[in-house]
């Protein structure tokens, strides 16, 4: 379980977060929404050690990360997947060897197995036969797909998706979310998303945490999040124009 | 608790106070990331494929601008020298005056000032574009440390090639003035050569040499820790690019002229 309690951030005179307390139970997965600029990468890069707080705790199984440094936190990362906003694919290597990275580097793995096991990556997100091309000869959503594929080849027992569907058609985002919940299915890892997909992010959603104004406004399952009384929920939801934002 | 407000008499020293810290925090922070660095570079695992990319990076493929730059200075300063020399009659020390300008301070002056206008500017901007793509913490999450992959090889390629690309730029160089010199103006081989063996020594060499290593030092170093902490966007990139170059061509001549006094 992961247990945010309390975090607080600025940036300079900025405060982005205000407080901010959430769990993200084992297993599940649990989609972070809000509004663009409104602090949930900053949330997302707390969760994975990039950003440190100025108050309050991040707890992965009762461990506070945001006292950790150097190797012990290492030691945490490395349950963690990451799916970065962009990908981050390594632009100088193939795909292959974008998803064999982390089972070289990280797992030492022989170099037959690592062959089997990112073969077996690649198909799961639908891209046989893809691993000779660069990152720049594909497309976007491929783009995506090899990303999810290099944070799940190492079998994390968390992952997070820093917004994995921006700048992609329905179609793909669609494709994408099912073949995150189809791999959720398949690993039942803890997965943390940050998305403003809506409502399409309600299908893969067990617990949808709304964030505002630097903290968690609404926290349920997906049907109580679309049910919610909350004009700040409902604005978002609907996409309701600035001027009927509660206050 | 709110700030006191400070009065208007005070606010000169508080802008010399403040640009004296943020000096203070950049140096602090420009030797922390040469620290770990250098903790990156000497503990297991080494980056050997990292290490032997970068010298094709940094060194190989600046070879040909080391082979045209250094055969025309060789050439220019050949010249120049001849023409002053012959007005004393003294063209006889033709060859030593090109080997001793180009081994003590050309040669590893202008090798590196080039190899940071071909790759310094280069390595920045791939680690600056690596950044803002979040490549960088792509490995950070992984669990693997960046320094690892991207600096200490950077900074291990610039200490092995420096020397080697000043050789080179040395050695064409007295080839340049040989082309002029004997080829071009009539001074004997055997006076361009003889006079040469006469008064260069092995300290001559080694002068160079130091200076090589500490440039290749410098340079790689620079261009990494700007490439690290590029601003946002292709602006940031580009701005990191050019106080990349700027600081290194800075620091090759104030490192030039303080080992060029320490030296024998």
């Amino acid at each position: 379980m992961i247990q945010i309690e309390s975090l607080v951030k600025s940036f300079g005179p900025q405060p982005v977060l205000r407080g901010l307390s959430l769990e993200v139970p084992t297993g599940s997965i649990t989609v972070i929404i809000g509004r663009s600029g409104g602090g949930k990468s900053v949330l997302l890069r707390h969760l994975i050690g990039l950003l440190y707080p100025d108050a309050g705790r991040v707890l992965v199984d009762g461990v506070d990360i945001t006292t950790l440094r150097g190797r012990a936190l290492d030691e945490v990362r490395r349950r963690y997947g990451v799916v970065f906003q962009g990908g981050a694919l390594f632009d100088s290597l193939s795909c292959h060897a974008n998803v064999a990275f982390p089972l070289r580097e990280k797992l030492r793995l022989p170099a037959t197995e690592i062959a089997k096991r990112v073969d077996a990556a690649l198909g799961q997100v639908g891209l046989e036969g893809m691993g000779a091309k660069f990152p720049a000869e594909i497309s976007g959503g491929m783009r995506k797909r090899v990303a999810i594929a290099r944070a799940l080849v190492t079998e994390p027992e968390i992952v997070f998706f820093d917004e994995p569907t921006t700048g992609l058609d329905p179609v793909l985002v669609n494709t994408i979310h099912h073949l995150i919940l189809d791999l959720h299915r398949r690993f039942r890892f803890t997965a943390v998303v940050v998305s403003h997909e809506i409502p399409e992010i309600f299908e893969i959603a067990d617990t949808v945490a709304m964030l505002h104004d630097g903290l968690i406004a609404e926290v349920g399952p997906p049907a109580a999040i679309q049910a919610s009384p909350s004009r700040v929920v409902r604005q978002f939801i609907r996409g309701e124009p600035d001027n009927s934002e509660e206050r | 608790m709110p700030e006191r407000p400070i009065a208007p008499t005070l606010r000169p020293f508080e802008a010399v106070g403040g640009f004296t810290i943020g000096v203070v925090d950049s140096l602090g922070r420009f030797g922390t990331f040469f620290g770990e660095a250098l903790g990156a570079a000497v503990t297991p695992p080494f980056k050997v494929r990292a290490f032997i990319d970068r010298i094709d990076y940094i060194g190989y493929r600046s070879l040909l601008i080391i082979l045209l730059t250094g055969t025309f200075t060789g050439m220019v300063l050949g010249l120049q020298i001849y023409l002053t020399l012959v007005r004393f009659g003294s063209e006889a020390f033709l060859g030593p005056a090109v080997a001793l300008s180009l081994i003590r301070e050309l040669g590893p002056v202008l090798a590196a000032l080039m190899v940071t206008g071909r790759a310094g500017s280069a390595l920045t901007a791939e680690i600056g574009i690596m950044r803002i793509t979040e490549q960088i913490d792509a490995l950070t999450v992984m669990a693997l440390n960046p320094m690892r992959y991207l600096v200490a090889p950077s900074i291990l390629a610039g200490l092995v090639t420096f020397p080697l690309m000043t050789a080179i730029f040395d050695v064409v160089g007295i080839f340049g003035g040989y082309l002029v010199g004997v080829r071009l103006l009539g001074l004997s081989e055997g006076t361009y050569f003889g006079e040469m063996q006469t008064f260069v020594d092995m300290s001559d060499i080694m002068t160079g040499f130091w200076k090589s290593i500490s440039f290749g030092i410098v340079v790689t170093w620079v261009c990494t820790y700007k490439g690290f902490n590029v601003g946002h966007g292709a602006e940031g990139v580009a701005r990191a690019t050019t106080q990349a170059v700027v600081l290194s061509s800075v620091l090759i001549l104030v490192c030039d002229y303080f080992m060029g006094s320490v030296l024998p």
